[in-house]
């Protein structure tokens, strides 16, 4: 070390200059932000709940099932997601569609999210496209494993995510959770 | 007999604004501590306390903590001593709020024919008192650190006694240079003689006439307020301290009193370096600046600029000594100790040495 390290008077003082530079550069900011100058940051924080930061197109977010014309889900009932799923976490039952056309529906498609890893790889299976994870919400929470477990009526009622990079469609409350 | 009840009255007038002073501002800088390393690492800060939606930048954050703590479990270990465990906080909060009682916030003020020194108690040794019960807070530590049952708490305690016996020291000795400089040791006294202009022009302040000891001073009293840099008694991240058997409020007023000491050492630091209530070139009738001109205040402005010069120095002290401790990281034990005892402690007798000469050869300042 250097005679001025080992004095390390001198290093406290650059020290504490470097962070009251800090301090008062941001201070600046903060006021000038308070007086109205909006485009002033004094923190790089982003205040989470109110603000967030834009998502990626592909970031893989709660799983949406599509709807077709007359409201029915596009799922046809396949398993090939169930089956691809390396978390098992999907639950399919079969059932008739009411039009001869389309063979299958499913009477019950349960995503266990306490189980799913979000690899996506159902949405990568799916010949039908009727599954997607874009409808960017995040913040799907329980109190109990049962409430983790996201039902067809739920998933059908997901909207993809707004060109604003915001969810549109609030989060499903699940059955076992009455707030 | 009226004017004994007054008098009385007086007295605790002034006992009351020095406690509410360092209580208020105590708990103010657990906020001030947020906000002010929130800016400095380019943070926002807690800002989410709120009452009725109103959020003041997080002031109400201190009244949540408190709030907090005081319903937290009060709880204590099978094995620590039970009159110690509960006795240590509040000495620890005891010594670090009487401290500041002879320290003078103002000049003497003359209201309807009466003296009124602003100052808690007038003390013709102010200095050893502050410097004395400086010291004793220490006691409350070591008290933790043993009745807690706990060797962690223990040897917590223990750095603390030996931190606070090598930075003391420094502290006494440095303090020395300026009761040499100002011939008293009564706090008022000293604020006083830091009034004369040095040159005609400079004021005498203590800062000027004692720049080494200031240094020392400074770096031996944020020693001991056993914060950053010097916070080995508490060093979370290895012995997490003598508190760690303390819950709930008691834990608070331990990290209170850290604070209240903060408190304690930059009114300390103002009154014996940065002149106490001293604003440079008022005199008792106004200015009377340096290139001749004069401006004349009423007494009562006078010494209310004196008061807000005080508080404003302390505020600028509290500021300094939060920024040095969110910018060093910690000493180490013995690192901690070499400082004391091979770098303040010879520094401050060397002090007092050069301080005498120049004193002998030129005499005090006007």
């Amino acid at each position: 070390m250097r005679l001025g390290q080992r004095f390390y008077l001198i290093e406290a003082i650059q020290g504490v200059l470097l962070t009251s530079g800090h301090f008062f550069r941001n201070m600046g900011k903060h006021v000038a932000h308070a007086l109205g100058r909006k485009n002033a940051r004094g923190a790089v924080t982003i205040q989470y709940p109110e603000e967030r930061r834009p998502y990626s197109p592909r970031l893989r977010t709660l799983h949406r099932l599509v709807r077709r014309e007359d409201g029915s889900p596009r799922c046809v009932a396949c398993m090939m997601c169930e089956t691809v799923c390396p978390a098992r976490c999907i639950y399919i039952v079969a059932t008739e569609h009411p039009n001869p056309e389309i063979e299958k529906m499913p009477e019950r498609f349960d995503i266990d999210l306490g189980k799913c890893v979000f690899c996506g790889y159902c949405v990568e299976a799916c010949p039908e496209d009727a599954i997607r994870m874009d409808t960017g919400i995040l913040e799907f929470s329980s109190y109990s494993r049962r409430g983790m477990v996201y039902t067809k009526e739920m998933l059908l009622s997901l909207e993809p995510i707004g060109p604003d990079g915001r969810p549109t469609s609030p989060v499903p409350i699940p059955a076992d959770r009455s707030v | 007999m009226t004017a004994t009840l007054l008098d009385v009255g007086i007295v605790f007038g002034r006992v009351f604004f020095v406690i509410m002073f360092v209580l208020n501002l105590g708990g103010l800088l657990g906020w001030v501590e947020r906000k002010q390393s929130a800016i400095m690492q380019d943070r926002i800060g807690a800002n989410r306390a709120s009452i009725f939606g109103l959020r003041v930048m997080g002031l109400f954050h201190p009244l949540a903590d408190a709030l907090k703590l005081l319903t937290k479990e009060d709880f204590r270990p099978a094995n620590a001593d039970r009159f110690l465990f509960w006795l240590a906080p509040f000495v620890s909060v005891f010594f670090a709020l009487v401290s500041f009682a002879s320290i003078p916030f103002g000049d003497t003020l003359h209201v309807a024919g009466r003296d009124i020194p602003l100052q808690a108690i007038t003390l013709n040794v102010g200095v050893l008192y502050v410097f004395g019960m400086l010291s004793l807070g220490v006691y409350g530590v070591m008290m933790a650190g043993w009745a807690s049952g706990n060797n962690y708490a223990l040897l917590g305690g223990q750095r603390a006694a030996a931190l606070m016996i090598s930075t003391e020291i420094a502290i006494g000795a440095s303090i020395m240079g300026v009761i040499m400089v100002y011939g008293s040791l009564n706090m008022q006294d000293i604020v006083r003689g830091q009034g004369t202009l040095l040159l005609g022009w400079l004021p005498a302040w203590g800062i000027v006439t004692q720049p080494l000891a200031f240094i020392l001073f400074l770096t031996a009293g944020i020693a001991a307020t056993k914060r950053a840099p010097f916070d080995t008694p508490e060093s979370e991240s290895e012995i997490i301290g003598y508190f760690v058997e303390y819950s709930g409020m008691k834990a608070g007023m331990f990290m209170m009193s850290d604070f209240l000491e903060t408190v304690v050492i930059a009114g300390m630091t103002t009154a014996l370096f940065l002149g106490g209530w001293q604003v440079p070139w008022l005199m008792a009738d106004g200015f009377h600046f340096p290139w001749g001109a004069v401006v004349t205040l009423p007494h009562l402005a006078v010494v209310l600029l004196q008061v807000t010069a005080f508080v404003v120095k302390v505020g600028v002290m509290i500021f300094i000594m939060m920024l040095v401790r969110w910018t060093l990281p910690r000493f180490r034990y013995d690192q901690a100790m070499r400082l004391g005892w091979l770098g303040l402690f010879p520094l401050s007798i060397l002090n007092i040495v050069v301080t005498g000469a120049v004193l002998l050869l030129f005499g005090r300042p006007a």
